[in-house]
Order: C-alpha cells, then structure tokens, then sequence
C-alpha cells in the first residue's frame, strides 16, 4: 500500500492532485482513478456490505468491480459509482457507501447529449492491439472509431480524417447490424467543468463491423471470509502496479488457478511485494512458472488453496488461512497460518464482461478446467458458508446458494432471483461464475451443463440524465404552434395541450377565472360571435380519380356523391367496428378532397389511408398529401358572424342561399387569398376561414378589428367543448374510448346500409348487436354541481359495493344555454332511458341527474343560418 | 402596393439564428415563404410531360435531387417529389406552379401547394454535420452524402426533409411550420459547444 517512485503508465506525476474520500484528504495524481488513489494512501475499507454491514476493499481495477462503490459528492455528483471508474481531479469529494447511494436533491444541470457515428469499423478497447488493428482499417481508406475506457489510448495512432479516436468512453451496449452504444465522459475529470460542454456523450456508432479488444474478465473462487479488505483479483493487484505504480499490498499470499496468476504474482514480486506464499490449487503447474518464483525464494505449493482469513480491528486482512485441497476445494489438512495483508485470488479467466452483448457468458468456459469455485475447510465452524461470499456487492452467501438448492432451485436463473447473485449494477461479473460452480457441485452437474444468467446492456450503470440528453425541459417533446401562437402568448392566454399542439384553453379578461371566462364566452358565441384559432386540425389533400370510391370504403358514410364545392361529416372506424376519427371532408374538385381530421389524430388517420391503399387497395388511383401546417384557420361562429365575415370580404355573397351551410367558397377575406368554409362545431352560424399559414397571424388580427364593432370574443379549447356538448357532437377520444360504435352515439344515420366500409362487418358481431350497450346520452342536473367526466352512474344513491355501474360521464360542463350543468355520458341501454333518474357519483357523493338526448340545445338546428 | 403581412414560423427567432455561430462553426438562416409543391403520381402517370412546367427532368432515384436555377425537384419516395423554388411576390391561394404542374400533370398526378407546410432552415459550416448528427442518425458524411442529395428523416423529434447544397457543407433543413419553433431551439442548443 504504497505509491513505487517510478512506473505506472496511466499517471500524470507532473501533476499532483488532492482528493477527498470520507473527509479526509490524500494525494493522488492525474491519471489515478479513486480506487489507485487510496490504495496508494493505505485505504483498505472504501465501503461496506449492502446488508452485512462488513467492512470491504478494493477488488478489482475496471467494471467487474463489486465492492468499492462510493458517492462521489463533488461537482455534478454521483450516487453510486465503482471507484475504480472513478477518474480523480484536484478537488474531487466522495464518500463510502453501504451498497446503495442516494440521489442528490440539487437538480442536475449539466449538459448532455447523444452524437451518432458511422463508420466501417468500431473497435472496443484503444490499447496496442486494437490501435494496430484501427490503423490497419485507417489505411484501407476505411473510417474508424476507436473506443476506449480509460484516459490513455496507446500512442500508435494520430487522430486524422475519418479516425475518431475517445477515450473515457465505455461501450455500453452492442446491438445487431454494428449498432455500438457508447458513454464518453468529457468532463467529469474536470475539477471546473466548462458549463457549454457536454459532461457525458452518449454515442450511436454504426459500424460495419466491430472488433472488441478488450482483455478477458478474471473470476476468483471464494472461501470463507474472502470479503475483506486486503482480498483482491490477482490480475488487478498486478495492474495497480503496472499502470499506477501503486502497490496494493506488502506481503502478498497468492491464490492461484491459472497460469496468468503465477505471472501477476512474478510482476508483485518485481515491484517488491514479499509473497508470503503462492499456492495453486492445481496439482501440477509449469515448472517454468514454478522455478521463477522459487527462484526469487518464493515458497510455491501446489494442491494448495486459501481457506480463509483473519482481520485487524478495522476488519482488513492481516493473515491467510492455506491449507492442501483436493480437487472438490476441500480442505485435506489443518489450515496454516500465513500473515500477509493482501489476498491476490484469481481462479480462472473467462470471455470479456465489458462488450454489452446481451449475451449468456457461459460461467464454465473458463481457461482452466477442474479449478473448485468455492473452498471449504474440513471442521470449519459452523458459519464458515455464511462468511464465504459468492456475490460481495449482493452480500449473497455459500449458504444462501445451498438454502437455494434445498428449497428446489436448481436453474441458474431460479437461484439468481432467490439469492439476488447477480442482480447488482456490477452485474455479478465476479458473482456469477462462482454462482455456476457452486451450483454445479451441489446438484452434481458438470459446469458446462448450466445455462448461465444473462448480462444485458448497458455494461456500467448510465444515468437517465445521458439518456435523456437535451431532451429536457423545453425540448423534452416539440411543442407544435400554430401561426398566432405569438397573438395567444402576448394576451396571456392559458394553453391546454392537445398531443404535441399548444392550443388556447380560455381567454380571460382581467381577473376572471375559468368558468367565468367559459360561460362570458359561451354566451357570446350563442348571442353575439366568437372567434377561435382552429389550426390545429388535421388537413390532408387526396387527388385522384378514385377518391370517392376510396372514402366511401374507409368512412362509414357516402361520399362518392357528394358535389364540387360541398362538405360533408364522416365518422371512420377501425376493422373492429369502433369510432377511430371523425371530421368534415369537402371536394374541392373533380378529383380533389380535402378531409380534416380531429387535432391528435393526423398522423394517424394519415397513417391508416396509407396503410390501406398501399396494402390493400393498390389499384385505387388516389394520393394523400398533408397540409395540416399548411393552412392556418380561424373559426368564427356566432350569430354575427356573418356581418364580421361581410366586413372582411365585401365581394362574398353571404346570404343563406347563395352560401349554404355545408360549402365553401374561394374569397378574398382581410385582403388575403382565403377558403372559406361554412360549417360549424357549435351549432350556431359560423365559418371557418382558412389561409396560407403565413397569413394566419394576420388574419386573426384583422378579424379581431373586423369584429370589434360586434363584440367578438376571443374563445378557446374549453368554451368549444361546452358549445358541442351542447350539441350532443361527441370528441373522439374523449367521448369515445375505442369501444365505442357509431350507433352507440346515436349516429346510425351516418352508417351507411348500402355500401361496404372499414369496421361494417363487425356489426354482425353479437357484442355489437347485444341490446345492453353502452349508448351517449344527456344529463341534466338538478342542482348547481357540475359532475365531473369519469364519475360513474348508478340507478340508486348509497349501496353496499360492488355496487353496480350503470355506465360514466365523458364530458361535463355549466351551460350557459340551459342555465345549469349537463354532461354528456356512455349508459347501459341509454338511448331508452331518457327522462329516467340517475345518480353520478363524484368524490363519494350522489349527484341526482336525469337521462335526455344528447342533443340539449337547439335539437331542431334553427340556429345553424344565423 | 400591398404591404407584406406573411409572418414566418421563425420570425421570433430569426434574430437569435443569424446571431449564433460565424464561417468557422456553424450558421442558421431560415429561407422564408419558398415555393413548395408535393408531387405524388400514380404508377402509370407520365411525368415526363411535368418537364416542360418544371425546367428539368425529375430525379427518379429516391434521396436524389435536380435542380434548375433556384427551382430544386427532390425524389423524397418512388413516385413522389417535393418541388421548391423562390418566393412568390405577391399573396396567392395557391402557387402558380402547382397549378401548372396540375394542369401539366392531368388526372393521374397530384400536385399540391405545401408552400407554408414547411419552413427552410440552411445550416453551413465547417460544424455543420456535427449539429446535425447530435439529433439525426443518417450518414451524412461526403461518401454517404453530399450536394444533389436529399433524404426524409427524423432531426431530434421532428420529421424534417434534409438536403445538402454545397460541400462548405450546407445543409437544408426543411421543417414543418408548427415544428419550426422547437427544431430552431433545439438547434441552437446542439451548437452551442461549436459556437464558443
């Protein structure tokens, strides 16, 4: 524990560095990760058991790491990060952790961002192999990226065109077709971050092909106490050495079961550390290995296995327990004592942990067959399989794999859920292969046979915040304007969000509230007129000579004969029979349609007219267009609505008969080239004017002066809801569910019984004839109490739950039209039931209703021409 | 004379997009009201009677562009083109050329003015592919790319058609309108390490 005068190719001496660590400071140097770090300052205990409280050190050098995971405190802050992956930086601040961080409660304000990358090859790990091999494709003209862990890529390739060579950065995921996720971190070494810069990058590399580089992943076998501080993987002690100059003991035992422990135990001995044996449990090893060590006087046993470990006050390692064993692990003699404060352990190597690949690592295909997983000792006492752990980071034990198997696990995955190996932000890499081999000897099965538990990306733990890269606060989903959204800010409008659309909700004027807003604007539609931004429906042009043909299959209702200049509502449904869209369409030619569609639904209707002339109907002669952003309308509805529009379009001839409900003219309207529709959602005279969208902003405002001399009133969302309501027009979506027929909403007239459509078929289906279905209704309250969309209907107050549903409020408002609330809803049976009595239940009270058409204001549509 | 009361989807922030970067990073300048016509034909149509109301020959390979002055015809699908050009002088209904190529194209070809569907963003500079690829996941490097060259793709969560004009690189970015806002915010965000 100790930092070499020299050596170490991964630090910077030139540069010093002071680092934080439970409150107290070390010196370390640029280029150490926090684990180097304080195994340099004689740091044993770095944290402590999830569960057992123990304390534990530093066990591995990179990802595999399962016991030092500290809170790093300073700058952005980490909750729980390995501290081998931890890059030091004057200032740096963390703290130990007990196997769970805690989330900061500042908010975390750095940025982050995702970059793609295309390349012809990706190569995973920037030492001299794949930096060779990088160079190799750079020359063949291919373009490369090069990713790599650590601060140091090996020095055999210059960045250069087409070359993107990252260090710090970590595949995390590695997906089919060359799909490579990767983490850079960027800044996180920094003592002061440069706030413009990305801290973590999460990058999309597409490579044609992927070479990963990376060496192979180290197991230990466990023995009893092998959770100390002092016990560590043979090839990372070997690494402090070599790539941190740091000495991660003084007097090493080694535990070996491979030849390439015997070569980490010769490169501790170089550095200087005393072995105080090197114990293999192999019967034979290479005499070549063998005679070196013995040659520096090192006394080497074979056959031979730790067994256990004695602790100082402070619960580090300060003797190995060595004992002869057979090839099961079981001890065959007393256990020696052998004073030491490191513990170097290596079993066996197997397939790199690093790639990300969801891939099952197949435990047993390690270097070395016949190697035991778990050492126990002859007359241990009683506890030892309770101290012998398999998982250090789950706190899992020899004797909660053992319990496992009595209770009748016996596949690696049942044993994995039971004992939670495995299941840790290491990803049990150290755990799992010590898992196979004990279940394998406790059930009698070669290794080879269990299937392994899967590891899955991301390799190392990536924070939601890189995830989510600069899909945060104002750019965490589009917002969709339309042309007078500035219009709508400026007069402080609140907006209600409809998708993706900001639309306005209410106008208020000075300190109205809402309902107050929604009935002033209510009353002046139904008394005076009201204007409306209604931009955000869908629009979609269909040309072609068979567009009639084509709608007459997908609405519910005949549109091949409607005439040039008119326009007609269709409801349109799904295969299934039930309500998908609804909308006006009018042709505006021979072979030219403009349908709208509700605001959330464009792109899917537009999705579904696709789908069935390119699936189904290929030999239709018909094609879509969207022109949704294409168009900005203002609708304006009320009974003076007609002298607003006269204002703004002298030359239009307005009366009743020269422009009929249900057409629509090309006009100049405020000066501007316009279509102007006659239709309406509220049941009152009303147009829709419709503009090039760059006008629309100019057209609102010239309507606005257009009508002052009228009154016209600015409405919004809600205020529209009300109006149709009022009219039994039911949204889609919101009055419907997906369940929900055109006759269940009274609509049978728009069902057409002389043609084939989309969802006709289904109306043949029993469900759909059953006389007990849900049908739209009206309510009327007797009192002043609003009942809420979502309150459910039952025939009678109180009852002893489950008390029947009779069915639910969809929508529910104050009309100012009938001066008391109303709702509309979906009731068993409904359309029989009118004038009957009902209770809403809302908040745990009965509300009194009674059942009417849906139509509640002006059923007989005397108002639609002013 | 009547004054010009179009108002583009960036005018707010037309200011803030030519203020950002400069000819070592990156630029934005949004090219305002173009002349947009979507052209789809049936699989029998003869578009090659579109050439004399067009000036060119459309591009039948799909993420290919041809151009005549300012008027470029961009293959965005088989059978279907996005045709642009200058502004129109005056305020219009529709386009002149989208009736033209109406007229041009008969029954079995559609042409539609889209002039104010989508807005047109132009982001050149030495920086201007590293923009681009924090939100879009399409090769754009000049062996997979380059002028002549279009694609319809998704740049951050907006459905845009992207065109390169030069090799300074200028990119074209075209946007639908009520998505202007957010794609114009989202880019000057992803400029920012490039800007300084």
């Amino acid at each position: 524990m100790t930092r070499l005068t020299s050596g170490g190719d991964r630090v910077d001496r030139s540069r010093p560095v002071t680092v934080t660590f439970d409150g107290a400071d070390y010196p370390a140097y640029a280029g150490d990760t926090l684990a180097s770090a304080l195994l340099a300052n004689g740091v044993r205990t770095v944290a402590r058991g999830i569960y057992t409280g123990r304390p534990r050190g530093v066990f591995g050098i990179g990802a595999e790491e399962p016991n030092a995971f500290v809170q790093v405190e300073s700058g952005t802050g980490e909750p729980m990060l390995p501290a081998t992956l931890v890059e030091v930086y004057d200032g740096l601040r963390a703290r130990s952790v007990a196997g769970k961080g805690r989330l900061s409660d500042v908010p975390d304000n750095a940025r982050y961002d995702h970059k793609t990358a295309h390349c012809e090859l990706v190569v995973v790990g920037g030492g001299m192999d794949g930096l060779r091999i990088a160079a190799e494709a750079a020359g063949r003209g291919e373009r490369v990226v090069v990713c790599e862990s650590s601060r140091v890529l090996a020095a055999t390739l210059q960045e250069q065109d087409d070359v993107l060579l990252l260090n710090r950065t970590t595949v995390v995921g590695q997906y089919d077709h060359g799909y490579v996720v990767a983490v850079e971190r960027r800044t996180d070494h920094l003592p002061d971050a440069p706030e413009t810069v990305a801290r973590q990058r999460l990058w999309h590399v597409r490579a044609g092909r992927v070479v990963d580089t990376t060496k192979g992943m180290e197991h230990p076998y466990a023995f009893p106490d092998n959770d100390r501080p002092g016990v560590m993987l043979a090839g990372a002690a070997a690494e402090y050495v070599t790539w941190y100059g740091v000495l991660p003991g003084r007097v090493a035992v080694v535990a070996s079961g491979n030849d390439d422990a015997l070569r980490a135990a010769l490169v501790l001995a170089d550095a200087g550390v005393a072995l105080g044996a090197v114990l293999d449990t192999r019967p034979e090893v290479p005499a070549g290995l063998a005679d070196g060590l013995r040659g520096l006087g090192v006394d080497v046993r074979t056959g031979h296995a730790v067994c256990g470990t004695d602790a100082d006050s402070d619960g580090a390692v300060v003797a190995a327990h060595v004992a002869p064993v057979d090839e099961h692990g079981r001890g065959t003699a007393e256990p020696q004592l052998i004073r030491c404060d490191l513990v170097a352990v290596s079993r066996a190597w197997g397939p790199p942990p690093w790639s990300g690949q969801q891939v099952r690592t197949p435990g047993g295909a390690s270097t070395t067959v016949g190697v035991p997983s778990v050492i126990r000792v002859p007359d241990g006492d009683g506890d030892a399989a309770g101290r012998t752990f398999v998982d250090l980071h789950r706190d899992a034990t020899l004797a909660d794999v053992e319990r496992a198997v009595r209770v009748g696990m016996t596949h690696p995955e049942h044993v994995k859920r039971y004992t939670t190996i495995g299941t840790g932000a290491d990803q049990g890499r150290t755990a799992n292969p010590v898992m196979l081999g004990v279940l394998a000897e406790l059930t009698g099965r070669p290794t080879a046979e269990l299937e392994p538990t899967t590891s899955r990306p991301p390799a190392v733990p990536v924070s939601f915040a890189l995830l989510a890269g600069r899909d945060r606060g104002r750019l965490a989903d589009p917002e969709r304007v339309t042309p007078m959204h500035p219009w709508h800010v400026a007069h402080g409008l609140p907006f209600e969000d409809v998708g993706q659309w900001r639309r306005p909700w209410y106008a208020p004027r000075g300190d109205e509230d809402m309902d107050e807003a929604v009935r002033r604007e209510c009353r002046a539609v139904r008394t005076g007129v009201g204007t409306m931004d209604a931009s955000t429906l869908g629009k979609i042009e269909l040309q072609g000579r068979d567009v009639g043909a084509f709608l007459d299959r997908i609405y519910t209702n005949l549109f091949s004969t409607l005439k040039v200049g008119r326009i007609k509502y269709g409801v349109m449904c799904h295969a299934d029979g039930m309500v998908f869209d609804d909308g006006t369409t009018a042709r505006l030619s021979e072979d030219r349609w403009l349908m709208s569609t509700t605001t959330g639904n464009a792109a899917a209707v537009l999705d579904w007219l696709e789908e069935w002339l390119f699936t189904e109907w290929p030999e239709l002669d018909v094609r879509c267009t969207s022109v949704t952003d294409h168009w900005a309308t203002v609708a304006i509805a009320g009974p003076r609505s007609r002298d607003v529009v006269a204002a703004l379009a002298p030359d239009l001839d307005l009366g009743a008969e020269a422009f009929p409900f249900m057409t629509f003219r090309e006009a100049t309207v405020a000066g501007l080239p316009a279509r102007v529709f006659r239709i309406s959602f509220s049941g009152e005279l009303a147009y829709e004017v419709n503009v090039p969208a760059w006008y629309g902003l100019a057209l609102w405002e010239r309507v606005l002066e257009a009508g002052k001399p009228y009154g016209i009133t600015v409405y919004g969302t809600e205020t529209m809801h009300v109006l149709r309501a009022e009219k039994g027009f039911p949204i889609v979506g919101q009055d419907t569910d997906g369940t929900v027929t055109p006759q269940d909403l009274g609509m049978s007239w728009a069902v057409s019984k002389r043609k084939s459509f989309v969802g006709k078929r289904s109306y043949g289906r029993e469900e759909n004839l059953r006389d007990d279905r849900k049908q739209l209704v009206g309510l009327v309250a007797d009192g002043d109490r609003v009942v809420p969309e979502g309150a459910q209907l039952v025939v009678a107050p109180g009852g002893v739950p489950p008390v029947p549903m009779a069915g639910h409020v969809t929508s529910g408002y104050w009309s100012t039209a009938l001066e008391q609330p109303f709702a509309l809803a979906l009731l068993e049976r409904g359309s029989e039931r009118h004038g009957e009595r009902l209770y809403a239940v809302d908040d745990g009270e009965a509300v009194a209703v009674t059942v009417t058409a849906p139509v509640c204001y002006d059923p007989e549509g005397a108002r639609r021409d002013g | 004379m009547t004054v010009d009361v179009r108002r583009s989807p960036l005018a707010e922030l037309a200011g803030e997009l030519a203020a950002v970067g400069g000819p070592g990073s990156v630029r934005f300048a949004e090219r305002p009201f173009r002349v947009q016509v979507e052209l789809r034909a049936a699989a029998d149509a003869p578009v090659s009677r579109l050439y004399e109301a067009l000036a060119l020959m459309l591009p039948r390979g799909v993420g290919y562009v041809a151009s005549t002055g300012d008027r470029d015809a961009l293959c965005l699908a088989p059978r279907w083109w996005l045709v642009t050009q200058s502004p129109e002088p005056a305020p219009v209904l529709e386009s002149a050329l989208a009736g033209r190529l109406r007229t041009a194209g008969g029954a079995a070809v559609s042409a539609v003015d889209v002039s104010a569907q989508r807005t047109t963003i132009d982001v050149t500079g030495p920086n201007a592919r590293d923009v681009l690829a924090h939100g879009c996941s399409v090769d754009l490097h000049p062996r997979a790319f380059g002028p002549g060259r279009c694609t319809q793709t998704a740049l951050a969560k907006a459905q845009v058609v992207l065109q390169q004009l030069d090799r300074a690189p200028t990119f074209r970015v075209l946007v639908r309108a009520s998505f202007a806002r957010y794609l114009a915010e989202w880019l000057l965000d992803a400029a920012t390490e490039y800007v300084g």
